[in-house]
């Protein structure tokens, strides 16, 4: 055998072992924890290296634990996914406001400063969040903000907004112009235009970035963590399950069941939109 | 209405649509930005900051106390190793993972969502399902770590701080938790780099590599020769991207060491000054020294590997 034949061979090999190491190494954790989620924790501590459980062991009340009420001796989780909704959707909306106008004067429009607009956001996305917490958490403190979550929420918006804009003129830059210029001539104004006719063009780029906005804000810990840390009233999901797990003793059952509720809403989303997200945010590395 | 040419009104409108945007980032990055500045210069605590202003006192003080600080040195070394280190596995996972899903096979589609999880899942879920995957106690990886592969007893992962392998008679000391989190960075981020790196493997014409085949390369040579040089800038870009936000990443070694255990990242000392210190001044301080030190590497980074100055519209 000559060492094409063996490479050929040995790579046929290799990928297929690589394949399912890999599908493993990802899935496992997740499978782990909606396993133990649904597991006693009596059953937990007794065979720690059991991979799935059985018919008659399965319960429901680490959930019921978890999504409950304080008052019910829950952990109020319920709330919590409230705030967490809350902030998502207003960051998503009020993000896309400024970002829709925004990428389209960056694809179409000739500004004065539009070429070096890039390296100002390219600079806000790589800017470090650690960096920017200490300030922010004293400015909004003085503002009396921070624990709000609007506070929160204008944070999420400025975290977004390159990557927003930076997605949405990606895909209006393959729009073609001529449509626009046609209705610029029949009369429309510029602001006409962009809502009438270009917008309607881009509703699957602006789902898509409504998405990435959305997993940003829902999935987001450090400036939560900071500004909502005193009044429990505000926590988001994320921030709860933290608090959940450094306070009193929690069953880890239960702490799993609150990451699949944590979880799963992102995941649908994720599925719900995977091909447009993907795309739009790896549409330009293809450009070399 | 006045002479204003066609183009001066784009030049109005651009502006005028532009103008949220930027309001925006003035208020919440740019400003922000300039005042750590101001702030690492003047001795302020969480205490008195409703009545202090811009004209406090200035000093050098704040950066005294975080140079002198114990662990100061060791933990800029922390963080170099974790941010290097994190973004050297994800890119290689990513890369292998790249290659072998390169080629359609069934469940493929399945299989590329699926290995998105780890970067689009919540941080705090993912970090407390390792958490309890490591644990000591009740860890699924110690139970089969000593029932199936006959170690001596489970591994504290996340609270170990060194532990010694002999390897041929050879003692190493591991810095076990450190380690640990690297991985953990590996895990939850190689699928930004199989993304980008499989994407680039697709847009490779076909037929510059059928050409070698036919000329007798072996995959291993077409892979050196004709596929990675077409990687390297996409390879270059993700290692900037990545090692920028390691360096800075807070959440993912907090949440699962809280930055114990020879863990001690520069982010994490950042909140502890100002969480569990109330030092505003000393927090400032030590964000900017964090700044200041990515900024020598990417400066560093930007003079050696710089990609070709690739112009986009």
């Amino acid at each position: 055998m000559n060492r094409d034949a063996f490479e050929t061979r040995l790579f046929a090999v290799l990928r297929w072992v690589v394949i399912v190491v890999l599908a493993l190494v990802t899935l496992f954790p997740f499978y782990y924890m909606v396993l133990l989620s649904v597991r006693p924790v009596e059953n937990l501590l007794a065979d720690p290296g059991r991979l799935w459980v059985g018919l008659s062991e399965w319960t429901g009340r680490t959930y019921q634990e978890v999504l409950g009420s304080p008052e019910a001796g829950g952990q109020g989780m319920l709330d919590l996914l409230t705030n967490s909704a809350l902030v998502s959707l207003g960051t998503v909306v009020l993000t896309l406001l400024i970002s829709i106008p925004g990428a389209y004067a960056v694809s179409r429009l000739r500004f004065a400063g539009r070429t070096q607009i890039h390296f100002l956001f390219l600079a806000v996305y790589m800017f470090p969040a650690i960096v920017l917490a200490v300030p922010l958490f004293v400015l909004f403190t003085k503002l009396g903000l921070r624990d709000s979550l609007p506070g929160l929420m204008i944070v999420y918006i400025a975290q977004t907004l390159p990557v927003s804009i930076y997605m949405l003129r990606t895909y209006l830059s393959s729009v073609p112009v001529s449509i626009e210029e046609a209705a610029l001539i029949d009369g429309c104004s510029r602001w006409q235009v962009m809502w009438r006719v270009t917008m309607p063009l881009a509703v699957p780029a602006i789902m898509a970035n409504a998405l990435y906005v959305f997993m940003v804000a829902w999935n987001e810990f450090l400036f939560a963590l900071l500004f909502l840390a005193e009044d429990r009233s505000n926590w988001t999901v994320s921030l709860g399950l933290a608090q959940l797990a450094g306070g009193i003793e929690v069953p880890k059952t239960v702490l799993m069941a609150g990451s699949v509720v944590l979880t799963v809403p992102i995941v649908i989303l994720f599925y719900a939109a995977e091909r447009m997200l993907t795309e739009g945010l790896t549409s330009g590395a293809d450009k070399g | 209405m006045s002479a204003a040419t066609l183009r001066q009104r784009e030049n109005r409108a651009g502006l005028a649509l532009i103008s949220p945007t930027l309001l925006v980032v003035l208020a919440v990055v740019v400003l922000p930005v300039v005042w750590t500045l101001i702030l690492a210069f003047q001795r302020i605590r969480l205490i008195n900051i409703r009545d202090t202003g811009l004209f406090e006192r200035y000093t050098l003080s704040n950066f005294v106390i975080v140079f002198d600080s114990p662990g100061f040195w060791s933990s800029l070394g922390t963080t170099l190793a974790y941010a290097i280190g994190g973004t050297v596995l994800s890119i290689i996972i990513g890369l292998v993972a790249a290659l072998a899903l390169r080629k359609p096979f069934r469940g493929r589609g399945f299989l590329r969502g699926a290995m998105l999880l780890p970067y689009v899942a919540p941080v705090v879920a993912v970090a407390f399902v390792w958490e309890v995957m490591l644990s000591p106690q009740y860890g699924v990886l110690n139970e089969w770590g000593v029932r199936l592969l006959g170690w001596d007893r489970p591994v504290a992962f996340l609270t170990q701080r060194e532990a010694t392998l002999s390897i041929l008679g050879l003692e190493i000391s591991v810095p076990v938790a450190l380690l640990t989190v690297i991985v953990f960075e590996g895990w939850r981020y190689f699928p930004f780099a199989f993304l980008f790196i499989l994407a680039r493997l697709q847009a490779i014409p076909g037929d510059l590599e059928e050409a070698a085949r036919v000329d007798g390369a072996t995959p291993t040579q077409r892979f050196r020769h004709i596929v990675l040089p077409q990687l390297a800038s996409v390879i270059a870009l993700l290692a900037m991207l990545r090692f920028v936000m390691n360096f800075n990443k807070f959440d993912d070694v907090f949440l699962l060491t809280g930055g114990g255990a020879g863990t001690d990242v520069a982010s994490v000392r950042v909140y502890n000054f100002l969480t569990a210190r109330f030092d505003v001044g000393a927090a400032s301080a030590q964000a900017l020294v964090l700044a200041a030190v990515l900024i020598v590497f990417l400066v560093g980074y930007l003079r050696f590997f710089a990609p070709k100055p690739a112009e986009q519209t």
